[in-house]
This record gives C-alpha cells, sequence and structure tokens, in this order.
C-alpha cells in the first residue's frame, strides 16, 4: 500500500465522520452536478443558458465561477465528492488521466479540501 | 422457493470503461472469474437477481438519502452514465414488481427500507449485469444501501439487513438469486484513486468467506476511512451477503488488486443452505 499512514488521532476523525455534514454552498454545487449528470433536460439548459440555470441554485461567486470555467481541481478543492465530479469531468471532456491530474493541481494550487467527506482524509501525514 | 445463490464481486465503473488499460493477464483472469460466476449462477436456474448495490448519487442525494432502499418496477434502465466513458450500452433492465412489493411488505415487517418506483442503473449495478446477465434476460431487483453520503447505517444493521432479506426471499415461491456488489479497499474518484490496501482487503475476505460476523461487523467507519479509504465504507454490501448466508461459509474465486479499475478485484460464491 503506497498510501502515507494516518496520524494516531481516531477520536476526533471519529466526531468528524459523524459530524461530516456538508456546508450549505457545497451542498448546492453538488446538487447542481448530480441534476446534470442524471438528467438530460438539465444539461440542454446548461448548454442553452447556464447562467439560468446557475441561477436557481445558491452559490458563492467562487462556485458559480468554477462551474463555469470547469475547473474540476478548484470544485474538488471545495468538496465536491468525486463521485459526482468525475462526471461532470466526462461531461467536459477531461480523459481519466486529466481527471486525476485536475484534482491533484488543484489541491497545489489552493491547499487542502474544505470541505465534505474528503476532509476526513486528510488526517494522514503529508 | 427461496434463496438459491449467492455472491459477491467488483463493481468500479474502470473493469469496463478502462479495460484496455489494465494488465491482459490479470484482467482476464478477473473476466474468466467473473464468467464462472456467471455459470453458477445460472446453474441454479433463478427466476429473479437481487443486487445489493452501493450506488453513487445516481438516484439518491443528500436532500432525501435512504440507509436502505428496494427497487419496486418492472422496468429499470441504466447505465445513467456516458456509454463511452462506462463502456456499456444504455439498456432497458426488467424487473419484478410484484416479487419486489413481496419482499418489501415481508420485510418492513422487521427492518425499515424505503422503495422507489423509478431506477436508474449506474456502474455500481450495470458492471455486475454487464458479466452476470449479459442479455439482460434475468429480472432484477435492485437494493441500495447508502455507502457514499456520512451518516451511514452501522455494520450490524447491514448484516441484520441482510438476515431479514433472507427471511423475505425464503417466504416466497420463486428462485432467487443475491449479488453483492462493493469496495473493498479503496479511494475511487480521488487524487488516491487506484490506491489498494491488500493485506487489509485480504483479512477482510478471511473474515466474510468465513462469515465471522463478530470480527466482520468490528470494524470502525474511522478505522475503515484511515486503512480502506472512504471506499471501504461499501463492505455493507458483503455484509448484507453475509448477513443472508449466515452460519454458510464461501469460496473466494479471485481477488487480485488491478490499480487502474481502482479497486482489489474480488469475485466470490457464498454457500446457500436450505432450511
Amino acid at each position: 500500500m503506497e498510501r502515507a499512514p494516518y496520524r494516531a488521532c481516531s477520536v476526533w476523525r471519529k466526531y468528524r465522520i459523524e459530524h461530516a455534514v456538508c456546508p450549505m454552498s457545497l451542498y448546492y454545487v453538488q446538487k447542481l452536478l448530480y441534476q446534470l449528470n442524471r438528467d438530460p433536460t438539465v444539461r440542454k439548459r446548461f448548454d442553452a443558458d447556464l447562467e439560468d440555470l446557475l441561477g436557481e441554485y445558491s452559490l458563492t461567486g467562487e462556485e458559480r465561477a468554477a462551474i463555469v470555467d470547469g475547473d474540476i481541481g478548484l470544485l474538488y478543492v471545495m468538496g465536491v465528492n468525486g463521485q459526482i465530479l468525475m462526471h461532470y469531468a466526462a461531461l467536459i471532456g477531461q480523459e481519466w488521466d486529466e481527471y486525476i491530474a485536475a484534482m491533484k493541481q488543484g489541491v497545489t494550487d489552493h491547499g487542502p479540501v474544505r470541505g465534505g467527506l474528503y476532509t476526513l482524509l486528510e488526517d494522514r501525514e503529508q | 422457493m427461496s434463496l438459491v445463490f449467492a455472491g459477491v464481486c467488483s463493481h468500479a465503473p474502470g473493469i469496463t470503461g478502462r479495460a484496455k488499460r489494465a494488465d491482459p493477464a490479470v484482467r482476464d483472469a478477473f473476466y474468466a472469474n467473473l464468467d464462472e460466476l456467471r455459470v453458477r449462477l445460472e446453474a441454479t436456474r433463478p427466476d429473479v437477481l437481487i443486487v445489493i448495490a452501493a450506488e453513487h448519487f445516481a438516484n439518491f442525494f443528500m436532500n432525501n438519502m435512504p440507509a436502505y432502499c428496494m427497487g419496486l418496477a418492472d422496468e429499470y434502465e441504466g447505465p445513467i452514465e456516458d456509454e463511452d466513458w462506462l463502456a456499456i450500452r444504455r439498456t432497458a433492465v426488467p424487473g419484478n414488481v410484484d416479487l419486489s412489493r413481496r419482499i418489501i411488505t415481508y420485510m418492513l415487517g422487521e427492518i425499515d427500507l424505503s422503495y422507489a418506483e423509478e431506477w436508474k442503473f449506474d456502474h455500481g449495478i450495470m458492471v455486475p449485469l454487464n458479466f452476470l446477465t449479459p442479455q439482460y434476460d434475468l429480472p432484477v431487483i435492485p437494493v441500495n444501501v447508502n455507502c457514499q453520503g456520512p451518516p451511514l447505517t452501522t455494520l450490524e444493521r447491514a448484516y441484520e439487513f441482510g438476515r431479514v432479506l433472507r427471511r423475505a426471499c425464503d417466504a416466497q415461491p420463486e428462485r432467487i438469486a443475491l449479488v453483492g456488489t462493493g469496495g473493498i479497499s479503496h479511494w475511487p474518484a480521488t487524487p488516491d484513486s487506484g490506491v489498494i490496501n491488500e493485506a487489509w482487503d485480504r483479512d477482510f475476505l478471511d473474515r466474510f468467506i468465513n462469515n465471522r460476523r463478530v470480527e466482520l461487523v468490528a470494524y470502525t467507519d474511522e478505522e475503515t476511512l484511515r486503512d480502506a479509504g472512504q471506499g471501504g465504507f461499501e463492505i455493507r454490501t458483503f455484509l448484507t451477503v453475509a448477513g443472508a448466508t449466515e452460519g454458510a461459509t464461501g469460496e473466494l474465486l479471485f481477488y487480485a488488486p488491478i490499480p487502474i479499475f481502482a479497486v482489489g478485484c474480488t469475485v466470490a460464491e457464498m454457500t446457500v443452505q436450505q432450511a
């Protein structure tokens, strides 16, 4: 196993697992991408009138820009679940290796994941 | 009649979508064992296949996330993902609404679960079906265990869900097959995609194949996250199959880490003892 070991902080990790609730705006970023992944009518609106579609979700300016720019790295750092994000990456034409590289670049550019499930993975020693 | 077959297999989208990038020798050995599972499944002449899946935000989202949900429809469709991305063509998959209703009704007497009359299968079900029912001619009843968005059901509850499912199946006249599909250790769709903890997987599989319930439910989520990644939460699907075959052991047909598939690829059959 090539992954770095975690620090021994099981009590804190347990607390964070039990309290891994998304910030509200991250919830809407993920909701938009979830609906984009599964609903062809939302995909049509994404192509035809993105501003109108984005207006229906409670997003920060940074979140809105990351979606418009297709900034997979920043969306990952914001905390978007990869099971949602990988389909958005495919939708905007990223191959698998590009998708993985974009997430790594996102961490390099913007720092550790800020919200959601993956913050729980960051207790490992760097 | 009753439950007639039980097994588990992996479902990672890379198994089909990135097939050409895997070591052909290991990949083909994995595929051969998936086909062996298909042969064994067909030999039991099932009327329906229940798939215990850990879907990935295809039908269920954090606005309304059931811990357990069973399909209640005569037809499903999949994959929900891009066909070329998954390398599986979109198709209709037959269901069995009458049997679903009877199983759900039975189970609700003992344990809570939701139902869904509409369900688009994602890779978590379509990849197993691609190998186990390649003609999509066997009716399927999908079951989802939330393994993606915490808070999650406990491992004890996942095992108990399997026990209740078994009693529900044994109360029906149909011949019912059961396949669980999930992890084991993996960090899918993250920068750590491709990392696999083989030692952890093999220890888990030893507990699973020998159906040692106390050891299977002993993992805490923080331990699983540390050693097996967030993808390790999907062991719940294995535990449900173990609960449905409590008292019996199984046979590990195949296990090998295949990093480009982002998971330790697993195929196993559990013995189904008739009452």
